[in-house]
């Protein structure tokens, strides 16, 4: 049950095979089993059974409100959540009870969604690993899957310890975790710079980032105003598209969504590619790009030219300025943003007032990751008055150039581009810390961040495992706001590839996920 | 002007005689938009609410909250740049500006700091010269620009308990920052811009313009040079809550400026305050003098773009949309026409005209006694000016507390005009309205016998009795000095009390003299 889709989940509840109750707690049973994760931050129970019991009473009436009435999500900390805390995963807004919901929480809600919990994350959503959480790192729930377990133990013999565990990626890792792990059927990320598209790929769900505007904002705790976008976890293409009829459309509470009225859609179950072109930007053979990822993109690119697609290559001229440029909006951004967090309406404050200045240094000091100071740092650094034209505006000239490379390429005929969405499978932990924060950010969003720079739809869909028995991604960008044409392709692809879920790697004895690699080592 | 002729002329002027230093002053003003909700959020605006009352979650900054633009003050800040003669920008921007403070929640302004709603404008003001109502210069300055931004909260500092309280219902009010160029040069010029800047603000209902509740408030950049020289340096003064500090302010300002540079010192580029009670200004403890704001584009507002009946596009939703042609339409009438219509309808003086608008509540006062009286207007002004305002501003008072109501003027005025009462006479009875009592004047003249004194037997008989005192005036008139006959006038009236009928005495005074 938990293994299914979230359409096959609302399918079952609509058939009455599950009450919305029973399925809650099934999900809600199988976090607590799963919670050496550390994939949410607050679980809200009583609030999901609540609203489960809600949905049945709905369902025992006849009158379920839609295909995610009764359905089991997770929702991102950075979004506001009516009463229930919201931190950012950072000592900042521990404790911090937002007395208002996102528009995209409410909008799940509205639709009888039962709500488990708030999922981990980069302190600020400011990583690419879901390891900088002041609750500590969420593991890969691939960690101890059955294929991660024979092909690493089959490789090295030798014993290995708890730590080995590979990481989700990130920032949204908790919300890919969650899926992936079969917790709950739909979990809401933010995407930044790839920070949802990244552990999806990881953890071999689909990731979407819509098109910037398409989704509300409101009451996303941001990062970076004019590039963060909802992102949404699910375990097909199908759900991304259901889950994106729900939540897409104009908010009065946002000013930049757009005006016009979205047309949910679902996708066709028969899929022709035979009049579809499809770019492979030449640009995306990026230095550290995996043997294997490069291999899996050139195959896929095969596969859709053997359907009958046109393939063509293309070329993205200025994406190798993209990191660097994004390097400047971002933190410029994020020193504006987090301005606010000055210990007087909300959040962490300091013992130490002896001034107003005092307080504020003490307060932002103590409550802010060494990450999330440096960002404000340097960003305060570009903003300067002195800085501004050599490098903020420098890097909005730039963004534009990227904006326009998509616009040329998609304006020569190509309907959506196939890139990877990572360099490789997902790195242990104990590797993946080796180096600082801001190089693997930089090193991690190199095929995801572009979309953002130029506001784009893309998704990631998982395609096959690495020969560590890890997942591998792969990822469409499409045009903006063509997330109908973008899916369609998704979905035709995830057909071709069937790939196969998550198995967690159990003891046969007692059926517990084994969570010790030593043991599962001996035990094989 | 050659430097070496400096000195010459100097010369021939007189060694004592320089040329003059010269104040140069221009003016930033933030008027609170008149409006029911903030500039980007619906929590209500009203001023003197219990505090935090009025907070939204945004206006509190609350993480994940957005700004979303309030219609009304994007078309105050049109209506108050057309009036202004400004360009509308179709297209403007806003954007952030950064620095901490405990009332600024955001760590940052919204406001429009490269493109403007407004710019290149100019006001046109009048200001008196002399020591004389009548003697007026009309006088221009330049509008640099109209802009929109967020009002801050406000703190309060108990000094006591060292604890600093903050109140955020003023927190993202909408405020429009006029900007005028430095064309100014003294303090009573810039007194009379901003009276003019507020009837125009009032006129246009986008701002109550009261300096005393803080909805307009005028910082002012001075500094003083010598004609032809370039620009001194100049200080900003801030914290002037009133148009007759603001001229004190400047005045001293300039003042100060000059006696630095007279001693041979340098004035320093500084924020000061006004403090009114020394009436001088101080240095403020300056932090921001120096402060980066690391400007920003604001991310979550898209570019505001407005439209005019050219450009409107086919569709529109005029919900959606503003138009400046439609706004410039329904323009209400400015000051300086109505200023023009009371001149032409009621045949008054343009300084009168300037006296009627500019004083709050008079042009009402007026028309309301013009209603209510065939009464020349031009005449009624002239009560209105040398009698009433004359005594209100003694007694520090505003038309709206006048003991002296529009109804009891105009039948005072009526009785003089008809003749019942004499001009003195009714001088007594407005001096006795303007104690304030419940009586109407008919009442009054009856109470103090202050009617027209008619009665031919009787007047004769005073006449007669002063001529008879005064045989020596007699004598000179009979010698054809006929002024001293308005000597012998005013003796009459002084014995009448001012009541009797000057043309009736006049008449027996001449018989009596000259016969």
């Amino acid at each position: 049950m938990l293994g299914m889709s979230l359409r096959e989940a609302a399918a079952a509840l609509r058939l009455g095979q599950i009450k919305p109750t029973e399925l809650c707690q099934k999900c809600l049973s199988f976090i607590k089993e799963t919670s050496f994760l550390n994939a949410y931050i607050t679980v809200t129970e009583d609030f999901a059974l609540k609203q489960a019991a809600e949905a049945d009473e709905r369902f025992i009436q006849g009158k379920p409100l839609g295909d995610l009435d009764g359905i089991p999500i997770a929702i991102k900390d950075n979004f506001s959540t009516a009463g229930i805390e919201t931190t950012c995963a950072s000592r900042m807004l521990k404790g911090y009870i937002a007395p208002y919901n996102a528009t995209v929480v409410q909008k799940l809600f509205d639709q009888g969604a039962v709500f488990m919990g708030k999922t981990n994350l980069d302190e600020f959503a400011m990583g690419s690993g879901s390891t900088d959480s002041i609750f500590g790192p969420v593991k890969n729930p691939w960690s101890y899957s059955r294929s991660y377990i024979d092909k690493t133990s089959l490789s090295h013999h030798a014993a290995k310890d708890d730590s080995d565990w590979v990481i989700t990626g990130g920032s949204s890792g908790g919300s890919a975790c969650a899926v992936s792990a079969g917790t709950c059927y739909l979990a809401i990320g933010s995407d930044t710079g790839g920070s949802t598209r990244n552990p999806a790929s990881h953890c071999g769900v689909v990731g979407l980032k819509p098109t910037y505007g398409l989704v509300s904002r409101h009451g996303l705790i941001p990062l970076v105003n004019s590039m963060d976008v909802p992102g949404i976890v699910t375990r097909c293409v199908d759900d991304a598209a259901t889950v994106l009829g729900v939540l897409a459309g104009h908010d009065p509470y946002d000013s930049t969504t757009i005006q016009d009225p979205f047309q949910p859609f679902s996708l066709p179950e028969k899929v022709d590619v035979r009049n579809v072109c499809i770019g492979i930007p030449k640009e995306y053979h990026a230095p550290g790009l995996s043997a294997e990822i490069l291999s899996l993109w050139s195959e896929t690119a095969d596969l859709l030219e053997n359907a009958g697609a046109k393939v063509v290559e293309v070329s993205l001229p200025h994406t190798p300025y993209s990191i660097v440029c994004y390097h400047v909006l971002c933190t410029a951004e994020v020193a504006s943003n987090m301005a606010r967090f000055d210990g007087l309406e909300y959040g962490h404050r300091s013992d130490i007032d002896d001034s107003t200045e005092a307080l504020y240094a003490a307060t932002r000091r103590e409550g802010f990751n060494e990450v999330v100071r440096g960002r404000i740092l340097s960003g305060n650094y570009f903003l300067l008055k002195r800085n501004y034209e050599k490098y903020f505006v420098k890097a909005q000239k730039v963004r534009r150039l990227i904006a326009d490379d998509f616009v040329k390429v998609f304006n020569s005929g190509v309907h959506v581009l196939l890139t990877p969405t990572t360099l490789g499978d997902a790195a242990p932990y104990l590797e993946f810390i080796q180096e600082d924060n801001r190089t693997r950010s930089a090193q991690e969003d190199v095929f995801t961040q572009c979309a953002n720079m130029a506001g784009l739809p893309a998704v990631t869909v998982p395609a096959a495992l690495s020969s560590r028995g890890l997942p591998l991604g792969l990822q469409f960008i499409g045009r903006a706001f063509c997330e109908q044409q973008l899916l369609t392709i998704a979905k035709w692809f995830e057909k071709q590839i069937d790939f196969s879920p998550l198995q967690f790697n159990r003891d046969s004895e007692n059926g517990n996920i084994v969570q010790q690699y030593s043991k599962s080592a001996s035990s094989v | 002007m050659k430097i070496g002729n400096l000195p010459q002329k100097a010369g021939l002027l007189g060694a004592m005689r320089v040329v003059r230093w010269v104040g140069v002053v221009g003016l930033e003003i933030h008027a609170q938009i008149n409006s029911e909700s903030k500039l980007f959020s619906s929590s209500r605006v009203q001023f003197a609410a219990p505090p935090n009352s009025t907070v939204s979650f945004f206006d509190a900054s609350l993480p994940g909250t957005l700004p979303v633009i309030n219609r009304r003050c994007i078309e105050a800040a049109v209506m108050t740049g057309l009036a202004l003669n400004c360009s509308i920008n179709k297209k403007s921007l806003f954007d952030r500006k950064h620095y901490f403070y405990a009332d600024l929640p955001a760590g940052y302004q919204i406001t429009q700091q490269r493109l403007p709603v407004a710019v290149n404008g100019t006001l046109t003001y009048r200001h008196q010269v002399g020591a004389k109502w009548n003697q007026m210069l009309t006088k221009c300055v330049r509008i640099k620009q109209v802009q929109l931004e967020q009002d801050s909260g406000k703190s309060l500092h108990d000094e006591i308990r060292r604890q600093t309280l903050v109140d955020l219902n003023r927190a993202g009010v909408g405020l429009m920052e006029i900007v005028m160029e430095p064309d100014m040069s003294c303090g009573e010029e810039a007194a009379a811009a901003v009276r003019e800047l507020q009837l125009i603000l009032q006129a246009l209902g986008t701002c109550n313009a009261n300096m005393s509740e803080g909805q307009m408030r005028v910082d002012a950049n001075i500094s003083v040079h010598r004609p032809g020289e370039p620009y001194g340096v100049r200080t900003e003064v801030k914290n002037i809550n009133s148009a007759r500090f603001l001229a004190k302010a400047i005045d001293y300002e300039i003042q100060r400026q000059v006696d630095v540079l007279e001693n041979g010192g340098t004035n320093l580029n500084e924020t000061r305050a006004f403090d009114y009670k020394l009436g001088a200004t101080i240095p403020m403890r300056d932090k921001e003098g120096k402060q980066d704001y690391r400007f920003m584009p604001e991310p979550n507002l898209p570019p505001l773009v407005l439209y005019d009946s050219n450009s409107l596009p086919a569709n529109a939703d005029p919900d959606q949309i503003i138009n400046i042609d439609l706004i410039r339409k329904n323009q209400p009438e400015l000051p300086s026409v109505i200023r023009e219509r009371l001149v032409e309808q009621y045949g008054i003086l343009p300084e009168q005209s300037f006296i009627l608008v500019n004083e709050e509540g008079l042009q009402e006062y007026f028309q309301t006694v013009v209603r209510m009286t065939n009464v020349d207007p031009k005449k009624i002004i002239g009560w209105l000016i040398n009698d009433l305002l004359g005594h209100l501003r003694q007694q520090n008072l505003t038309i709206k507390q006048s003991p002296v109501s529009p109804v009891a003027l105009a039948e005072l005025l009526t009785l003089l005009d008809n003749g019942s009462i004499s001009s003195s006479a009714a001088k007594q009875v407005f001096q006795e309205l303007c104690k304030g009592g419940e009586k109407t004047p008919a009442e009054i003249i009856k109470e103090k016998n202050l009617g027209l004194l008619k009665d031919r037997m009787q007047l004769e008989e005073i006449c007669q009795r002063i001529l008879n005192g005064h045989q020596k005036e007699v004598a000179e008139i009979r010698q054809g000095n006929h002024k001293i006959m308005n000597k012998l006038i005013g003796l009459v009236q002084k014995a009448t009390k001012g009541r009797a009928d000057p043309v009736l005495v006049k008449s027996i005074l001449e018989e009596k003299v000259l016969s």
